[in-house]
């Protein structure tokens, strides 16, 4: 059978899928973040391969900017938990419950 | 079928194969608990994932996934790994209420939007493909149409770049 859209978009959920038991399943602070990265890259996917069949390149646009506040979001996202391990010695999401510091 | 039909085929199922392969072993290896085996592995979904971008002709993007992902997002892990003393990970044990929890609920989202696209076909009455994701081509829609979301997010860059030499001082207040 030959490759479309659905064979992409089947690859896309799986990975959104794992994403997001890396989300529930891990404890650690760094591994639940780079889970978010994976589901943000299978909307990427879905979103390129929509751009791609559907003959419009405002999809891929869309990629460029999420990958770009992507980056953003994750060079704050690891300042803050390297901020909250210098307060709480520790990356592990059960030990970090208290709101306040 | 020519053989030049069937080479992209086969390429799509090695890297999905690939990417998905690699997407397991970040979530869940059975080897290691250590983050950077697992930041190691997202390189390698990232780079499966730029292969299937380049089979979708979206040539820019695959570049950029690289250098932005597997350059610059993977090595700041590495480093506040690195800064972080990660050791106690290995010998905490995964609770099997929350991993049971997790399995089901995702198994039960999967299988929802997995039968939606078997019954829906959105791909199934499509004309050939056409476009090219090239560099002239997204440039050109970049600097015309979306020129205020591409000034827009340079703001952003900046914001974040001061939020994070805040955020990276000594006596955080």
């Amino acid at each position: 059978m030959h490759v479309g859209l659905e064979h992409y978009l089947t690859v896309s959920f799986l990975l959104f899928g794992l994403g997001l038991l890396g989300v529930i399943m891990r404890r650690n602070l760094l591994v639940i973040y780079m889970s978010l990265e994976l589901m943000l890259n299978a909307a990427n996917l879905a979103l390129v391969s929509f751009s791609r069949f559907n003959n419009n390149l405002n999809g891929q646009i869309l990629v460029f900017f999420i990958i770009t506040v992507a980056a953003a979001e994750v060079a704050v996202g690891l300042a803050l938990i390297v901020a909250l391990y210098r307060k709480r010695q520790s990356a592990h999401v059960e030990d970090l419950t208290s709101m306040k510091l | 079928m020519a053989p030049s039909d069937i080479l992209p085929d086969i390429l799509f199922y090695l890297f999905a194969a690939l990417t998905l392969l690699c997407g397991v072993l970040v979530v869940a290896n059975p080897f290691s608990r250590n983050p950077v085996t697992s930041a190691m592995f997202l390189v390698l979904t990232i780079i499966s994932m730029a292969g299937l971008f380049v089979l979708l002709h979206a040539f820019f993007l695959a570049a950029v996934q690289i250098i932005v992902y597997a350059g610059a997002v993977i090595v700041l892990f590495l480093f506040v790994i690195m800064l972080l003393d990660l050791k106690e990970e290995q010998r905490r044990k995964i609770k099997l209420f929350g991993a049971g929890a997790g399995l089901v609920s995702v198994g039960v989202i999967m299988t929802i939007s997995l039968k939606a696209l078997r019954a829906t076909q959105p791909g199934a009455n499509l004309p050939a493909p056409q476009i090219e994701g090239g560099t002239d081509a997204l440039g050109k829609l970049l600097f015309t149409q979306y020129v205020l979301p591409f000034e827009v997010v340079s703001i952003l860059l900046l914001v974040a770049m001061v939020g994070v030499i805040l955020l990276s001082k000594k006596d955080l207040k």
